[in-house]
């Protein structure tokens, strides 16, 4: 079996702007193996004077693509390790990074659906990874992704959602905005909340197999709000994350 | 803004690469059962709190302790208190 915990020296070979907080980064792996989605990978960096900084990053990308992966990484206030990514890193740097990691919030086509994918801010970048392992599977699974964000500026891979969703093949997504919409905004406009769990979980009943990831409070709310509604514990699975909010 | 502890709160998905360094597996989707309160659930489901000199792992119920991880220069020290249930893969 191949270790993933060693460390392994990986090169930028990509920098994408999401919105004003959020970038993605390409990282060109020597000893690239394939995740599952959900999984993650830890980014270290060591200062010459020896002092190092680790954090965990959720991979961004589908296990289909080969040698590569995308990690998407929010800047946070005070972050040490995403302050560098966001401002010192450019296309051709190296960082050290381990992964994939994480055998809990993990989806393969294989373990089915109906899909339900609850996301606040930068929570996204997993379940991402899930639906576009998914459309790189041609997976049929029923899938809907409810998306909380800040304001519309604040949707990350917006306009990649919208094409998957006019794709068909049973994907939905449904957004809410928490603090600012545009004109003519039709999606939600408040925190997600019971009413607005029952109305897009709904159609699937208690089948649906759940991944929330976000902030502890999205997550913890969510998650009671959907055993509320009838959903098996077993079948709602949680990542949290730090300094964020929606 | 200075965040506050419950800001930084994790949870045991964002600590599996240290789990494999201290138990030579990832042990998140391991299910565990709380000494406190009985609860049994994933370690990825604990909350973690790592913006300290250790790992803490709590139980997302009632917040007892379930691990507690130390790096020191002699290596990693840790404490378990959550009863652990699982089959790790033979090795080779």
């Amino acid at each position: 079996m191949t270790t993933t915990l060693e460390w392994q020296i990986a090169t930028v070979t990509a920098i994408r702007t999401e919105t004003e907080k959020v970038k993605s980064f390409t990282l060109s792996l020597p000893r690239w193996m394939p995740h599952r989605a959900g999984q993650h990978y830890d980014v270290r960096l060591t200062a010459p004077d020896g002092y190092r900084a680790q954090r965990s990053y959720s991979i961004a990308s589908e296990p289909e693509r080969a040698g590569e992966i995308d990690l998407t990484i929010e800047r946070v206030e005070g972050g040490e390790v995403s302050a560098f990514m966001h401002e010192v890193v450019v296309t051709g740097d190296r960082v050290e990074v381990r992964g994939p990691i994480g055998g809990y919030f993990v989806w393969e086509t294989a373990a089915g659906g109906p899909l339900l994918l609850v996301a606040g801010g930068s929570g996204v970048v997993p379940l991402m990874s899930m639906l576009r392992h998914r459309a790189a599977a041609s997976s049929t699974v029923p899938a809907r992704l409810l998306y909380s964000s800040r304001t519309y500026d604040d949707v990350i891979y917006r306009d990649e959602l919208d094409r998957l969703k006019a794709r068909g093949e049973s994907f939905e997504v449904f957004h809410t905005l928490t603090r600012a919409q545009p004109p003519g905004w039709t999606g939600f406009a408040r925190r997600i909340d019971a009413r607005m769990l029952s109305e897009v979980s709904q159609v699937y009943g208690a089948k649906a197999l759940t991944f929330i990831c976000g902030p502890t409070p999205l997550v913890e709310s969510a998650a009671n709000g959907l055993l509320e509604l009838g959903l098996r514990a077993e079948r709602i699975k949680t990542e949290r994350f730090g300094p964020s909010g929606t | 803004m200075e965040a506050t502890n419950a800001d930084l709160v994790l949870d045991g998905n964002a600590v599996a690469g240290v789990l494999v360094e201290v138990f030579g597996d990832d042990l998140t989707a391991v299910r565990g059962t709380c000494p406190d309160c009985g609860r049994e659930a994933a370690l990825a489901t604990c909350r973690a709190y790592t913006h300290a000199p250790g790992i803490v792992l709590r139980c997302s119920v009632c917040d007892g302790v379930q691990l507690r991880i130390a790096r020191t220069p002699r290596g990693y020290r840790y404490e378990a208190r959550v009863r652990m249930e699982g089959r790790f893969p033979a090795s080779g």
